[in-house]
């Protein structure tokens, strides 16, 4: 065989193997969004969004669920974002060439990667066990600190990709860092930066583990910081290790909603992006 | 000939460069022992091979090397008098007399008006009718405004190349500088923008001080009233451009001018 088709015969060998990686990779995917979609729409109705958690055998919805989560994942992203934000910042602008920033940076990453659950147990130490009760609060914080280092990361990325020259543009005008950095460079990475925090809110939307231990879970309607909070991913953790078929269906639909929420936040920050690249 | 006839009448001094060495954070001496003058209302060309200085020396000129740690400047640069390399200087007073034009279009992510306002309103605060018109008059300045007019609340990113390079320079002129430096202002655009910028460099030369930095030979050779050569980080040559280009001192001059070398 010529060195020429050898080459082409490798080509399409490996073309091949990349395709059928690829849709192995997908399909359980979908089998997963699909079964999702088959076994949550049957659950689907008003009395999930109005109706708390139920005993087992008897009607109720996912209201207290729903609003737990919700109220803890926006104090998590309001506690986490300036945090992050600002951390990026100064690794970005401030001190890009500086150990510190070597070192956080290298401490993010081991934070980015870090299981969850260690997250909820870290929180549980420092703020559950001196309180001596599970509380709302406590999982806000556990989510707060999984939110940190996700925009820390995307904000200090994002920075990165602002061309040097649009600094030194503006700082030839006589511009101080501070308006070089908020007025030029935040603007050029906007785009970038709401992205960051959407996928954070992606992130933290899904968690349970770190739930577990700090906001526990709650069968009333509640929004006391101080006291247990529900949240989807406890409930539909709770629900779906139990025997009763009614609390399963309550877990498949749970499941269902966070999986559309986190899809749209998804495509949200895809859009964002895409949008960005075209306007450059 | 007498000697006060060949002497050119000397203009008055802007920029006094006396000495200079420039450090980059390597070590690397890439400024060498340079002096030389900027004359007030000319043009002053900077000429050489890539990584002769040039840039370097212009960049020193408004501090702008002081954004990357470890580069430092030994030497005088005086800008009216006064030390500019002094520790003690307020860097954003100096860049606001000091303006710079890139090689590359650097307008910022908003909109034509606002490119123009950012740089006003960092050292005044205007009624809006008085901004609007110092806006206009930039842009008019740049000789921009006929073809913007129409969209000032547009992105300025979605100027043509030759446009955005002239709204940097509305930008930078909007600010009232003393001194503009140009470091290779039209490299990136295609000749038609390039006879636009050139025009505009010696409109300004009426009210400013200007350096250029230009690989372009002919370029050096329109726009500037005086040239520098400059080759390893030395200068070479310094003097009026007719005579440095038609009767180059130094052989390297001659050679580089000819396109013998560089």
């Amino acid at each position: 065989m010529s060195l020429y088709a050898t080459r082409r015969a490798a080509n399409s060998i490996a073309t091949t193997l990349c395709w059928v990686a690829a849709i192995f990779g997908l399909a359980w995917l979908f089998v997963i969004l699909i079964a999702l979609l088959y076994e949550g729409v049957r659950g689907l109705s008003p009395a999930v969004f109005t109706e708390m958690t139920p005993p087992p055998g008897s009607a109720g919805g996912l209201l207290n669920a729903i609003a737990g989560s919700l109220i803890m994942t926006i104090i998590g992203v309001a506690v986490g974002t300036p945090l992050g934000m600002l951390a990026g910042t100064y690794m970005a602008e401030y001190g890009r060439y500086t150990k510190l920033t070597m070192i956080v940076r290298f401490i993010n990453d081991i934070l980015l990667s870090a299981p969850s659950i260690v997250i909820g147990l870290f929180v549980y130490t420092m703020l559950v066990h001196p309180m001596g009760h599970f509380s709302a609060i406590s999982g806000a914080v556990a989510l707060a600190l999984l939110v940190v280092p996700v925009v820390v990361r995307t904000t200090e990325d994002m920075l990165l990709l602002v061309p040097g020259s649009m600094r030194e543009a503006a700082s030839a005008l006589g511009a101080p860092r501070a308006h070089v950095v908020g007025q030029v460079a935040y603007r050029a990475a906007k785009a970038g930066l709401i992205t960051g925090v959407l996928l954070a809110v992606a992130r933290v939307s899904g968690e349970t583990a770190p739930l577990l231990f700090t906001a526990l879970n709650n069968q009333f309607w509640s929004t006391d910081l101080a006291a247990p909070m529900a949240s989807l991913p406890v409930v539909i953790f709770q629900f779906a290790l139990s025997p009763y078929k009614d609390w399963q269906q309550l877990a498949w639909t749970g499941a269902l909603l966070i999986t559309l929420t986190v899809l749209a936040l998804s495509i949200a920050a895809r859009t964002l992006s895409a949008g960005r690249r075209k306007s450059k | 000939m007498n000697a006060t006839a060949q002497a050119p009448k000397e203009p008055q001094t802007k920029v006094t460069v006396r000495s200079l060495d420039f450090y980059y954070g390597s070590g690397d001496r890439s400024l060498k022992n340079v002096s030389l003058p900027l004359y007030a209302n000319k043009v002053t060309a900077f000429i050489g091979p890539s990584g002769c200085g040039k840039s370097t020396l212009l960049r020193v000129l408004n501090r702008m090397y002081d954004l990357y740690p470890g580069q430092r400047a030994v030497g005088e640069v005086l800008l009216d008098g006064e030390n500019i390399l002094d520790p003690a200087i307020d860097i954003n007073a100096l860049r606001s007399r000091v303006g710079m034009i890139f090689q590359k279009p650097t307008p910022f992510p908003m909109s034509i008006y606002e490119n123009i306002a950012f740089g006003i309103r960092l050292y005044e605060k205007l009624p809006r009718a008085d901004l609007d018109e110092r806006v206009e008059t930039a842009l008019r300045g740049a000789a921009l405004w006929d073809e913007v007019k129409d969209k000032l609340q547009t992105s300025g990113l979605g100027l043509s190349g030759g446009q955005q390079q002239r709204l940097c320079i509305a930008r930078s002129v909007a600010v009232q500088p003393e001194v503009i430096l140009f470091d290779e202002p039209c490299s990136a655009l295609d000749p038609i923008s390039t006879a636009k910028v050139e025009e505009l460099i010696d409109e300004l030369t009426n009210r400013y001080t200007i350096a250029i930095v230009t690989h372009n030979m002919q370029q050096a050779v329109r726009v500037s009233d005086y040239t520098a050569f400059m080759y390893l980080g030395e200068l070479i040559e310094f003097g009026e451009t007719d005579d440095v280009f038609n009767k180059p001192k130094e052989k390297r001059t001659l050679d580089y001018i000819t396109g013998r070398f560089g």
